[in-house]
């Protein structure tokens, strides 16, 4: 690496719109700090872009401190690039060598259309959530605190794992089937382990894998690939429970 | 998939240690293979469920990888999926479809002529001109050319990958996944996946070292 910083090529998806077909652009940026992130060295290179009267590069960001799920890309052929248990606005510039060509690209799943270049439609998680990601509570005024049920400690520390899924899409992006199984299981998980999700746990399961299928999402073939890219570490253990939940509730179904 | 995937590992297990025994004694495997043969329980009771299990897997197989290309309709530019996963958890569909191929020529090498002798010929005896028990005799000639020696050896080492991950996979399938247990279910999987076809093809070349 020179004193200045890295030259980088930057194989870019560009696509105008959802409509518009895209195709892949090369771009160079210069003097790029190994202590960036990667999303700051996608707005040097939006400013030069910007400066010279061209479209900016449009990609999905929020916290930019990992916790949000927002920020996406596909590095280099990897979900939020080369390092792991990092989202893109945590991968750092020193994972990257100077004069190397980085591939950057949308995360890629029918169920997750492309919006513009590299920003896409996770709604899909969205309306899974809904179709059962959540436990009723009276919230009345006399709601009771949550602490007055004992819980054993291993499920609390599970399912708060479970819990600090982000929702970004990595094992979606990662998977050879476009399988959203790690995101749902990790939603299903959460609260199967409490007794505040008992109550609602069949239904729970069963709508959100109807949910998961009709979004079109394809079929967990086990390869583990998800585990490996989600930033977040989730088990595939959580998989195996959402199996076997939903084995369960498919055989006693009224319905 | 998983509980197809379950019957036809007990199947191949049982079919691997009758095998073994045509190594091991002439007498003994065609004691075992008239049995097997001739047994109505066998033959029409658990022959189909085996036929149906195999065809079962082999559309499930198919049509799941089918549906899952369609779940990602533009490729990426640039995927490296060896970073994150084992290229026999990926290409089960590869190994899958090289051992439905072999399963042809099986077929046709044994349980096309056995099915003709014992159910269309109508010739249940198991003997051969001499009176004496075929079984062994007949699976023996049957490794005489080394090209089908080769092709039963590199079979078998597609199966040995498609079971690397089959194995424990199935147990994640039907929802098992346990902290104690689960290391030892894929220890016992590499096991089992790595023994079983090696056992084969050591069947098949002893036959035909032995010519
Ligand atoms: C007839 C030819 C065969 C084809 C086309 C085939 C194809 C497939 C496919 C596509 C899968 C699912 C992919 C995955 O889970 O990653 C699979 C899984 C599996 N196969 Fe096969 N296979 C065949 C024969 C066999 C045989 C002979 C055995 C065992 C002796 C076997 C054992 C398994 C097991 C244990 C699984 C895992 C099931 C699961 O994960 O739920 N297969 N096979
Ligand atoms: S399971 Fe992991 S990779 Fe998938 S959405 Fe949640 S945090 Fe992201
Ligand atoms: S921008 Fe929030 S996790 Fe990256």
């Amino acid at each position: 690496m020179s004193e200045l910083g890295m030259n980088l090529t930057l194989k870019i998806w560009r696509q105008k719109d959802a409509k518009a077909k895209g195709k892949m652009e090369t771009y160079k940026v210069t003097e790029i700090s190994e202590h960036m992130s990667f999303l700051e060295m996608l707005d040097v290179l939006n400013e030069q872009l910007i400066n010279t009267g061209q479209e900016p590069v449009a990609f999905d960001h929020d916290c930019r401190e990992g916790i949000c799920g927002m920020c996406s890309l596909y590095i280099n052929g990897e979900a939020h690039g080369p390092d792991r248990g990092v989202t893109t606005c945590q991968l750092h510039m020193r994972m990257f060598y100077n004069n190397d060509t980085i591939y950057i690209e949308p995360f890629r799943a029918k169920a997750f259309p492309v919006v513009k270049d590299l920003i896409v439609d996770r709604s899909s998680f969205d309306r899974i959530q809904h179709a059962g990601g959540f436990i009723s509570v009276n919230t009345s005024g006399n709601t009771q605190d949550a602490n007055s049920l004992p819980i054993p400690k291993l499920d609390a520390d599970k399912a708060f794992d479970a819990a600090t899924c982000i929702g970004c899409g990595a094992c979606v992006a990662t998977c050879k089937n476009a399988s959203a199984m790690l995101y749902v299981s990790a939603k299903v998980s959460q609260f199967a382990l409490l007794p505040q999700g008992k109550i609602e746990a069949k239904d729970r399961v069963l709508n959100m894998v109807e949910q998961m299928d009709k979004e079109g999402f394809g079929n967990c073939t086990n390869t583990g690939a998800c585990e490996v890219e989600c930033p977040k570490g989730i088990s595939l253990e959580n998989i195996a429970r959402m199996n076997s939940e939903y084995l369960k509730a498919s055989l006693v179904r009224e319905k | 998939m998983a509980l197809s995937g379950f019957f036809l590992l007990l199947f191949l297990l049982q079919h691997f240690v009758i095998n073994f025994s045509s190594v091991i004694s002439v007498e003994g495997f065609n004691k075992v293979s008239h049995f097997m043969g001739t047994n109505p329980i066998i033959q029409y009771g658990i022959q189909p469920i085996l036929l149906i299990g195999v065809l079962f897997h082999l559309g499930m197989g198919i049509y799941l990888d089918v549906a899952n290309r369609k779940a990602r309709n533009v490729k990426y530019a640039m995927n490296k999926p060896g970073e994150n996963s084992s290229w026999w958890s990926r290409n089960m569909i590869i190994t899958g479809i090289t051992i439905m191929l072999f399963l042809g020529l099986h077929f046709y090498d044994f349980w096309f002529p056995e099915i003709n002798t014992k159910f269309i010929l109508g010739d249940m005896s198991g003997l051969n001109g001499h009176g004496e028990f075929r079984y062994w005799e007949e699976l023996h000639h049957k490794f005489v050319d080394p090209i089908r020696v080769g092709i039963y050896c590199l079979s078998f080492v597609f199966l040995a990958l498609h079971l690397l991950h089959g194995f424990q996979s199935a147990f994640q399938s039907v929802g098992f996944n346990h902290t104690r247990y689960t290391p030892v279910i894929k220890k016992l999987g590499n096991i089992y996946a790595i023994c079983i076809p090696l056992g084969f093809i050591f069947i098949a070349v002893y036959h035909y070292v032995s010519q």
